[in-house]
């Protein structure tokens, strides 16, 4: 193999092209962004960088290090489309990257609100997403966020501390419940009350009204919100419409891959956000659209991609971590809604506690909240839970 | 220099910390390996974690937010995310108590690192 393609220029495209240095590649690597900019960290967007705790130079993702990695930087540029056997790419500008390999990891976008665009109504998955909204944020007046998932609250949560008022609406009787289960959720639901923000739950946003700039937000059964400003937290979608007609098998879930990044296509792997992998730890497909992942998963697509073996003696658990109002959460692990839950740290009303999940006695998942240490220890504890086919029922 | 303790309160397999403001502008952990100690900033040059909950394996510390490993001879990251290496301080143990001596700056720190 002499050029490798890797389309996207964030986390999971630097950790892929980083593990194909590691791994000995040292034929061209053309790193294809559709984003002006080199790779920059995501979390801290609704984070520090929304407080402006941290600058722009703080997100950068590559280091000087990386410009050993002598890597041909193609920015500013989406790729439109795979050729046939994946051997070929083709920008939105009709030029062509032909290449022996092919690593995807074009990540996901945030859902829009559905209708018309109107100003002051946001999502939150770019720098400049996030520099727009704390510009409208810093204006002060009231923000409603729609969907209390973890970026939504952490939005919340940096908005309150920033001075503006904030309403959250969530769909779901009680946020986080599929995630979390619903004993963990109410106590993380807890916290926004807490900080004096308001929590609408079961009640669906209709519409957004307002001339030329967002004014109020209609709920279902004819209640209103008014809003100086709008966040949608509703979730994201994978980047995959550009693979039609690849002859890559995928969803709107995301490119299928195996454990190791293969896709249906030899000579193309996927990693990240855009991804609807199988996971050995939870022994089912699914899309991880966590951060870890974006950095561990582009490995095994590298090692995969180079022919080398890449399967880790045990499977490592999903992990995430969320800030919001002060406290740090970490989560390992697969649940599923009959898991059996208990604290095995510190007690609820403290809001500093371990929790664990049991399946068959087993230990599958952890949270915890403000407890890093003893997460950690839990963690390692994990037990990847039975395959489905080795389950009696 | 700074007084962490008695040798021990820093048990075998683990650290302490030691909070800003006592002699030190940011927080320290100190940690034992095999009853050897070993001092660093407690702040993970990454994000904002503390280095005393990370994990301890042999000397090396794992961050318990993005899991980057630092040497606590050294501070430096073995990899990703964390890309600029924590400052080591000296530890002295004198009449049965254990000190930090604060490594000033951060340049002091790498002249260390390198020599
Ligand atoms: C605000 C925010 C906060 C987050 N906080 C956390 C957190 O606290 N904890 C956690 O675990 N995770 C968090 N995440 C998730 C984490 O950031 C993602 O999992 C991670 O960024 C995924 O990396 P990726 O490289 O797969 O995809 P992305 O980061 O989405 O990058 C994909 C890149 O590909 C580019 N691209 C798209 N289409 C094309 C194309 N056709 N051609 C070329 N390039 C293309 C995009 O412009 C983008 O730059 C957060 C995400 C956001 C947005
Ligand atoms: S905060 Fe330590 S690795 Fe990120």
């Amino acid at each position: 193999m002499r050029t490798i393609a890797v389309i996207g220029g964030s986390l999971a495209g630097i950790s892929a092209a980083r593990a194909l240095r590691e791994h000995g590649f040292d034929g061209r690597v053309v790193v294809v962004g559709a984003e002006d900019r080199l790779p920059y960290d995501r979390p801290p967007l609704s984070k520090e960088f929304l407080a402006g705790k941290a600058g722009v130079d703080d997100l950068a993702l590559t280091t000087d290090a990386d410009a050993g990695l002598d890597l041909d930087w193609v920015l500013g540029e989406a790729a439109a489309g795979l050729a046939p056997r994946g051997r070929s790419v083709v920008l939105a500008s009709g030029r062509e990257i032909v290449a022996d390999g092919v690593v995807l990891a074009t990540g996901a976008r945030a859902r829009p609100f559905p209708g018309d665009r109107i100003s002051g109504v946001h999502t939150l998955r770019s720098l400049d997403d996030a520099v727009a909204l704390r510009e409208d944020l810093l204006a002060g007046g009231r923000l409603v966020v729609i969907g209390a998932g973890f970026i939504g609250a952490e939005v919340a949560s940096t908005a309150r501390d920033l001075g503006v008022e904030v309403t959250v609406i969530e769909s779901d009787p009680l946020p986080l419940g599929g995630v979390l289960g619903p004993e963990l959720a109410a106590v993380c639901t807890a916290l926004h009350e807490d900080n004096g923000v308001r929590l609408i739950t079961g009640t669906a946003v209709t519409g957004l009204a307002g001339a030329g700039r967002v004014r109020e937000v209609r709920l279902a059964g004819g209640r209103t919100v008014a809003a100086d400003a709008v966040v949608a937290g509703i979730g994201a979608i994978p980047n995959i419409e550009w693979l039609a007609g690849s002859g890559v098998d995928h969803d709107h879930r995301g490119v299928w891959t195996d454990a190791g990044g293969a896709t249906n296509i030899p000579q193309v792997v996927a990693a990240g956000d855009c991804t609807f992998s199988y996971c050995p730890y939870s022994g089912i497909e699914l899309r991880q659209e966590h951060w870890t992942n974006a950095l561990q998963q582009p490995a095994a697509a590298a090692a995969t991609l180079l022919g080398k073996s890449a399967i880790p003696a045990r499977p490592t658990a999903p992990y995430f971590w969320s800030d919001q109002y002060g406290a740090r959460l970490q989560f390992a692990g697969h649940r599923r809604p009959d898991d059996d839950v208990e604290i095995v740290e510190g007690g609820l009303d403290s809001r500093r506690f371990v929790a664990g999940y049991r399946r068959g006695g087993e230990l599958v998942a952890v949270f915890a909240m403000n407890q890093p240490k003893l997460f950690g220890k839990w963690r390692r504890q994990l037990v990847a839970p039975a395959p489905a086919a080795a389950r009696l029922s | 220099m700074i007084l962490v303790g008695r040798p021990e309160d820093i048990p075998l397999g683990e650290a302490v910390r030691v909070e800003a403001g006592f002699g030190s502008k940011v927080p320290i952990a100190v940690f034992n390996v095999d009853g050897e100690l070993y001092a660093i900033d407690d702040t993970c040059t990454h994000q904002d974690a503390s280095l005393a909950d990370g994990w301890l394996e042999g000397c090396s510390v794992e961050c318990p937010l993005h899991a980057s490993c630092f040497d606590l001879r050294t501070g430096m990251p073995s990899g990703p995310p964390a890309r600029t290496p924590v400052r080591t301080h000296e530890v002295v143990v004198a009449d049965g108590l254990v000190y930090v001596r604060v490594t000033e700056s951060v340049e002091a720190a790498s002249v260390e690192t390198a020599a």
